[in-house]
């Protein structure tokens, strides 16, 4: 009687074990759900270089050339060929040659700036990078055919096809078959999968290895406080205090363009995001700094700026709008204000 | 400065023209001298001579003087509810590079490695680099969805991934550009900008596995696409078979959720691999049978070969390590005792060991690895060093357990040139001069 008993707790203790891994994993799965067709198409919007997920559509270069002076040439310049904000997207270094070819042998030329269409092997890159993350300030805006047209602008630009084509999800491989550096790219390299081939390995040498220890590169002593004084970038009581370079050099600014540089609240500025579109001097996405304070010097303009601010706009200085920064505490948007509208 | 401490703090200074420090001479000038500032001024004194003689320290002030935290109530608990660093470590924050991008939304700001002790990188402190700024998300309203080659698409709540079964480990997450400024020459002054994006951190969340296999995923696809909920949707390719193996959805970080500017809620943790892989803000994984040539692998991230191809969806880190401390901007205070030390790491696993060199890289000596080893994770290293005065070339070289060595810099340009941008782990040289002045140099 007793064996039994013992003999039966064992079996128990095992079937409990396996009924618990059982359940374990069972209730596992009840966490997450199956996700609904219209939440799969609302965000699997990924185009691969086959074009699987491309949505059908069109647009035109000169639709694109519109758009693109609208929306993005603040950044890009015009013509894709602004270095300003970002690399530039064409500059004119592709040949004929290159379309032919597939490869880009500027590539090779260390004095040509590397362009967006010198490299980019696969045209979906350029349609989903666009459709995804464009434009700079407003990602994820454009409808389907805006996002062709510009395609179809940047491909004529970079003498890819003609002023009057139309691009579209029927001739997207057309063109690229006709992408300058399509053939450009090698996966035949050790950094995909952790146990790829190194193409350099390092020297095992212990003792008296021939190197040569001359001093092929260093700072200039001009460069040295580029990055600011190094003394306050290092621990000031240690063992390794920091060098003290020379104090930053002054930048002179004549005094129209000033208005009140000195008095800019820098910090204020970065942290509310203002700089991701204003510079002090120049047109970004959104005007100068400066173009705003001579737009409005003499009159006491802090409130309307606030508003504008806090409300966002569009058609005062261009058609690109300004967003909203409603989240902006009060002060901090009065403050921007009245610092734009007076240099205080 | 308080008064009594210089920035030779526990160093006598030899010469009696110097020994008072500048602040005693500015309060003076200003205050005049009165009982307390007569008495440091005496300290002074005594220790100049003391120094100038080198048999015996006057007495230390801030010994014979009951400074002023001794001698007062202190703050109450929950004055800062999330703490803060010491007033005294201002200097340790993260920075950008000047002119390194035209638009701080799309820019880097780089880790303080000089400062830092240990593996462990403090989240506060870890390297940003964003492509289209960064987000504050409610996790409430945040999903990570799984499609593409699956049985079943599904959808998580950020609750549901907390629920799950976590694990927490430690690896290093080092981004693909890390050290590109150098390829061409110095250009930068500190490693703080040659080696600062890097980090070292304990990330805690659900292995990729487990959720891959509770959606049932193809045993035949070789992809996944992971993708960000930011505004630049973040997009990158990753090798299924080895985000199979260790990789995480990650939500915590040394304990606490992750920064904001790490991703929070949610980032793929891919050990090994190049940070911009790392999805920040995760939304979306997508398994798949093709890569997907997104523009952070089609644009940027390739690299550019002599013969001018580039080569696409390179991911692993190899072993590279640096000398953290002494290091480019740096001054050592005097002769003497010295503890060199500085980070190894390496994409395909654990480190096996890290020799430093001081005369250029023509003899090395082996260091000491301190703590844990941990595969793809941080090793500091310490080596013990006495210096006289004499010019010094400082390198470190770490080797893997793969047998990889780190190489120098010549051997790494002979074969990929000075235009490929990503994946620069050369051995870095630091010169120290006469004066004990640390400066970034090239050898070769």
């Amino acid at each position: 009687m007793f064996r039994w008993a013992r003999l039966w707790l064992i079996c128990l203790s095992i079937l409990g074990h396996s009924a618990l891994a059982n359940d374990y994993s069972s209730a596992l799965n009840e966490l997450g759900r199956t996700a609904t067709a219209a939440e799969l198409s609302a965000w699997d919007i990924d185009v691969r270089p086959d074009f699987v997920g491309l949505p059908s559509g069109s647009g035109s270069v000169e639709e694109g050339e519109a758009l693109w002076l609208d929306q993005c040439a603040n950044c890009h310049g015009d013509f894709g060929d602004s270095n300003e904000v970002f690399s530039p997207i064409v500059l004119g270094n592709i040949t004929e040659d290159d379309i032919q070819t597939g490869r880009v042998a500027a590539l090779t030329d260390p004095s040509v700036v590397r362009t967006t269409f010198m490299k980019v092997a696969t045209l979906s890159t350029i349609w989903d990078y666009i459709n995804r993350a464009m434009p700079w300030n407003a990602p994820k805006s454009l409808a389907v055919d805006e996002v062709y047209s510009l395609v179809a602008y940047l491909l004529n630009l970079a003498y890819i096809v003609d002023e009057d084509f139309v691009l579209s999800d029927k001739n997207m491989k057309d063109v690229q078959a006709l992408m300058p550096n399509r053939n450009g790219m090698t996966e035949d390299h050790g950094l995909w999968s952790v146990t790829g081939v190194p193409d350099v390995v390092g020297s095992a040498c212990i003792t008296n290895c021939s190197v040569n220890t001359a001093i092929t590169s260093f700072l200039p002593d001009y460069a040295m406080n580029a990055h600011g004084n190094l003394k306050d970038q290092m621990r000031d009581y240690g063992p390794l205090p920091g060098v003290q370079t020379a104090p930053a050099p002054q930048v002179s600014v004549s005094p129209q363009q000033s208005g009140s540089l000195d008095q800019r609240p820098d910090d204020l500025l970065s942290a509310s995001g203002c700089k991701a579109c204003h510079q002090m001097n120049k047109a970004l996405v959104g005007p100068a700094f400066t173009a705003i304070r001579a737009r409005y010097a003499g009159a006491d303009a802090s409130v309307y700026l606030a508003d504008k601010i806090k409300q966002g706009g569009q058609g005062v200085w261009g058609s690109m709008p300004m967003p909203a920064m409603a989240q902006l505490d009060d002060t901090v948007v009065a403050a921007l204000a009245l610092w734009l509208a007076s240099g205080q | 400065m308080p008064v009594g401490v210089s920035d030779q703090e526990g160093r006598l200074r030899p010469a009696p023209e110097s020994f008072l420090s500048e602040e005693l001479i500015s309060e003076i000038s200003h205050r005049g001298v009165d009982k307390g500032r007569r008495n440091l001024l005496r300290g002074s004194f005594a220790a100049a001579l003391a120094g100038a003689s080198g048999l015996a320290f006057g007495d230390d002030p801030n010994i014979v003087n009951v400074p002023e935290w001794s001698r007062s109530l202190g703050k109450p608990v929950a004055t800062n509810p999330y703490g803060q660093p010491s007033p005294f470590e201002a200097n340790t924050v993260r920075r950008q590079s000047p002119g390194l991008t035209q638009t701080d939304q799309a820019s880097v700001a780089f880790t303080p490695l000089q400062n830092l002790f240990g593996c462990i990188t403090p989240s506060g402190l870890h390297f940003e680099r964003h492509h289209q700024g960064w987000v504050d998300i409610d996790p409430r309203r945040h999903r990570l969805m799984i499609n593409g080659l699956v049985k079943e698409p599904l959808v998580f709540t950020v609750a549901d991934l907390l629920r799950m079964p976590s694990v927490s480990r430690m690896h290093f997450l080092e981004c693909g550009a890390n050290t590109a400024l150098e390829w061409g020459n110095s250009a930068v002054p500190t490693v703080q900008y040659t080696h600062g994006m890097l980090s070292g951190s304990e990330w805690t969340g659900v292995p990729l596995s487990l959720l891959l296999e509770r959606a049932g995923y193809d045993r035949d696809a070789s992809y996944l696409l992971a993708e960000g909920a930011d505004g630049s949707g973040m997009t990158r390719t990753i090798n299924l078979a080895g985000a199979l193996e260790d990789a995480i959805v990650a939500y915590g970080q040394n304990g606490e959720m992750l920064r904001p500017e790490q991703g929070y809620p949610l980032r793929l943790v891919v050990p090994g691999v190049q940070g911009v892989s790392w999805v920040k803000w995760l939304r979306r994984l997508e398994v798949g049978n093709k890569p997907y040539a997104t523009k952070d692998e089609a644009s940027h991230y390739v690299d550019l070969m002599p013969n001018g191809q580039l080569r696409q969806y390179t991911a692993i880190q190899e072993a590279k390590s640096v000398i953290t401390a002494p290091s480019g901007g740096q001054k050592l205070l005097s002769q003497g005792y010295y503890c060199i030390t500085g980070l190894a790491w390496s994409g395909r696993g654990a480190v096996r060991k890290v020799e430093v060199s001081v005369d250029g890289g023509r003899n090395w000596q082996g260091a000491r690895l301190e703590g844990q080893v941990s595969s793809k994770m941080l090793t500091r290293f310490n080596f013990d060093w006495v210096w006289r005065g004499e010019p010094a070339l400082l390198q470190s070289r770490v080797s893997d357990d793969t047998g990889y060595i780190q190489p120098q810099r010549a051997a790494l340009v002979a074969e990929r040139g000075t235009r490929s941008i990503y994946h620069n782990n050369a051995i870095q040289t630091w010169r120290v001069s006469p004066s004990g002045e640390v400066d970034n140099v090239q050898v070769g």
